[in-house]
């Protein structure tokens, strides 16, 4: 990995392979750095094309990791470091350090500010950095996040919050126009370095107009990225990432998985935002799929070790655009796809991945890509007709029995 | 414009060199003449929820002079797009200013280059006001590379960011919470400076108008909503769109002016009160009472839904090249001959410009694919085949 963390005066070994070159054939996931590094001392940073950077100009915070490895259970040498935290608190934390480490950093959404966040992520930032940096908006989505846009031409950095993902339809127009297309209508002389983000997907019985998937509507602006996090370790690290970004990112959040724990570095840290992370390693089939729905596939994926399979998980992550390199090392493994996401069927996220893959890689497949998907309708009130409406971990196994007859 | 300046003076140098004819005092070099003239606008201003400010206004012949050349400038320029939209140059949507000139030149006198402006789709003078050159704009027009946006953007997507001109925007409405954003980074930078969000009579029953200016009004934001009524959106009479066609009252809580939009002076004197109104007090409206001689754009005639007579009537009594060139005159400030040749000059400037915008080439076909993303961020990151860099750690 490249860019790594040292002592004063050592030199690092220089890993002439790229920060995200994942091979996957072997088991990448297992963290073998030993860090005993205290956190206050002076620092090189060492970077990927392999120059040392000694002290850094004008950087407060300078110990960036391009690649700083969450722990999981695997890893003894970590275990003592990092800190415990859910998912909410993860994008807090990004959100902050991002605030204090460039002034330029502001939020707007509706009850950010004093109210602390609907989700409580933007909690305590508005006592911290005052309510011209923590905007409380009124109820009109299209215009603040024009409004955003516009302060994101001038240089500012806005992360927009929309309450719901939802709420941003009627914020479509200066999303797809203003915000993906500026800087290409403007010959290059804007970017638009906002953050749209939001929770969003099926909860727990919200009704139809609370529980869309919004993925698919933006999927085809040109210009914006999107992401979408699982864990609190890429959830940070995907908001910093998207801060940082000259680009328009949208970062897609669930309204499920915000009071996921886990353990995360404490040092300084980004995800990138073009790369899939490989959950679990496999041979046998594929499964590609992001948000919520990488917790059904891991549950199933229990099932199905224990039948005898061997998934290989990847929680896909950027959605626009796709990582096809870690996917595709991944088809040309396993030969087999299996898609499993929250989007619809119509015109979805699985619907361009299959499309993606079919095209790039159609000699490694070995059956057709299988692509579970919620179905066609309004989500459902019914707690019952809810679940059904969603993938759930039987589907998935089924799926897999199916895709490796 | 220093070049109008510029060439003013040589013609100015060649009359002295002839003997002195009518005018008996020796005129003074007035394209560098300073001194001070009042000058009453044509009609007061009407003002909601403030005091209007007083009709006189401040102005001086080299002032004068430039607007006139401006205005002509972009006269000749909107005609001359004219005619090559219907030899097929320009293709698309092509929406002129033609009879609006006097909004985009007293603004920028009343202003600097670091006010903000941001506008709709009828921007090709507004961008020439703030300072673009005739090239970028028939360049762009055109779809070429020496354009603005380097042909990519077209008429709807002029943009200047090192004069602050945000554009440019083909959708009715739309720039208007992005001049508002504009407003918002203007008051967190502490910059002192305003900004103008222009839109037209019918973006202003545009919904996000209104969710913008209350957040605008409850943030105490330095934005100046200019309502270019030229009294059609599109081929909708603005008796027929709104219920309250008094715009500048429709801010409510909002202050609110109407001005003579085809009055340069007036449109100075009113944006200079609205630049130190909004410094201190928030967001204003100004509405500018203006015409436009074309219709909507190049696909309308603009005789379906008005009469020749209509057109014609304000082109006689309220055109702003003519109210200037009458000021002028009556003035003493430069003959008629002069302004003669002021306008032969611009035409000739307009004829050569157009000649070296279609040398312009086309861009190149792999133009296509840049400026989607600004590459910026990111550890290594490559393309799907590892053989393209798509961003590295800055």
């Amino acid at each position: 990995m490249a860019a790594i963390f040292q002592g004063v005066g050592a030199a690092a070994p220089l890993s002439s392979s790229p920060s995200n070159s994942f091979d996957s054939n072997k088991s990448v996931f297992s963290p073998r750095r030993s860090f005993s590094v205290s956190k206050r001392v002076s620092f090189a940073v060492v970077r990927s094309d392999g120059k040392v950077n000694l002290n850094p100009k004008g950087r407060r915070d300078q110990r960036l990791i391009p690649n700083a490895v969450a722990t999981n259970a695997g890893s003894a040498a970590a275990s003592k470091q990092g800190h415990e935290l859910l998912l909410f608190e993860a994008l807090q934390e990004g959100l902050e350090e991002e605030m204090e480490r460039d002034p330029r950093v502001c939020v707007m959404g509706e009850d950010v500010g004093h109210y602390g966040g609907s989700y409580k992520v933007t909690k305590g930032l508005a006592k911290r950095f005052g309510d011209l940096r923590v905007l409380d908006t009124p109820i009109a989505e299209n215009s603040f996040t024009g409004m955003g846009i516009g302060a994101a031409m001038t240089g500012l950095r806005p992360v927009i919050e929309g309450m719901n993902m939802g709420f941003l339809l009627l914020a479509f127009n200066q999303i797809s126009n203003n915000c993906g297309m500026l800087h290409y209508t403007s010959g290059g002389q804007f970017t638009i370095p906002v953050v749209v983000r939001g929770p969003g997907g099926v909860g727990r019985q919200l009704g139809a107009e609370h529980s869309q998937r919004l993925e698919s509507y933006f999927q085809s602006i040109p210009g914006i990225q999107m992401v979408a996090c699982s864990t609190p370790y890429n959830a940070k690290g995907l908001m910093k990432a998207a801060i940082r970004s000259e680009n328009p990112v949208i970062l897609f959040e669930h309204v499920l998985l915000y009071n996921l724990k886990e353990r995360i570095p404490d040092e300084d840290y980004i995800c990138n935002l073009e790369e899939a992370e490989m959950v679990r390693p496999g041979e046998h089939v594929t499964i590609l799929t992001y948000s919520r729905m990488r917790y059904h596939v891991m549950q199933a994926a229990k099932t199905l070790v224990n039948k005898g399979y061997d998934p290989e998980v990847i929680d896909i992550r950027s959605l626009k655009p796709f990582d096809l390199y870690t996917i595709g090392n991944s088809v040309k493994k396993t030969h087999r796809v299996l898609i499993v996401e929250e989007c619809m069927r119509t015109g979805g996220i699985g619907a361009s991945l299959t499309a993606a893959i079919t095209e790039n890689f159609n000699d490694y497949l070995d059956a057709p890509i299988m692509c579970l998907s919620s179905q066609d309708v309004p989500t459902p009130y019914a707690g019952t007709l809810e679940e059904v409406t969603v993938v759930q971990p039987a589907q998935i196994v089924t799926a897999v029995e199916q895709l490796c007859q | 414009m220093a070049l109008s300046y510029l060439r003013s003076s040589s013609s100015r140098s060649a009359n002295l060199l002839k003997p002195l004819s009518s005018s008996l005092p020796l005129r003074r070099h007035i394209s560098t003449d300073t001194t001070p003239i009042t000058v009453e606008t044509s009609v007061p201003f009407t003002s909601h929820q403030c005091d209007a400010p007083s009709r006189s206004v401040e102005t001086n012949p080299k002032e004068l002079l430039t607007f006139f050349r401006d205005m002509a400038l972009m006269r000749r320029m909107e005609i001359a797009a004219d005619s090559l939209y219907k030899a097929k140059l320009i293709r698309g949507f092509c929406h002129l200013y033609d009879g609006q000139e006097a909004v985009a030149v007293g603004m920028e006198a009343a202003i600097t280059k670091k006010d903000c402006i941001i506008t709709s789709y009828r921007d090709h003078c507004t961008f020439i006001g703030r300072g673009g050159t005739l090239l970028e704009v028939f360049a762009e027009l055109m779809g070429r590379q020496g354009g603005c946006s380097k042909g990519k953007g077209g008429s709807m997507h002029f943009y200047k960011k090192d004069s602050n001109f945000y554009g440019g925007h083909g959708i009715v409405g739309a720039q208007v919470p992005l001049g508002c954003g504009l407003a918002f980074a203007q008051k967190y930078s502490k910059d002192e400076t305003v900004t103008f969000a222009l839109y037209g009579d019918g973006a202003a029953n545009q919904g996000q108008l209104f969710e913008a200016l209350n957040i605008s009004a409850l943030w105490d934001l330095p934005a100046i909503l200019v309502c270019e009524n030229n009294h059609y959106g599109m081929g909708t009479a603005e008796w027929r769109a709104a219920k309250s066609p008094a715009y500048y009252k429709r801010g409510d809580y909002v202050p609110g002016l109407k001005v003579d939009g085809m009055d340069a002076l007036a449109v100075k004197q009113a944006c200079k009160f609205a630049k130190e109104h909004a410094l201190k007090n928030g967001p204003i409206i100004l509405e500018m009472d203006t015409y436009r001689y074309h219709g909507h754009s190049m696909s309308d005639p603009g005789s379906t839904y008005r009469t020749r007579d209509e057109i014609t009537g304000v082109r006689q009594e309220r055109d702003p090249i003519e109210r200037i060139r009458k000021l002028i005159l009556s003035h003493d400030l430069a003959t008629e001959k002069e302004l003669k040749d002021i306008e032969k000059e611009v035409r000739k400037e307009v004829d050569d410009t157009i000649t070296q915008a279609k040398e312009s080439p086309m861009p190149d076909p792999s133009e296509l694919f840049t400026n989607v993303y600004a590459k910026g961020l990111g550890v290594e990151s490559f393309g799907a085949d590892r053989k393209e860099l798509r961003a590295s750690l800055p």
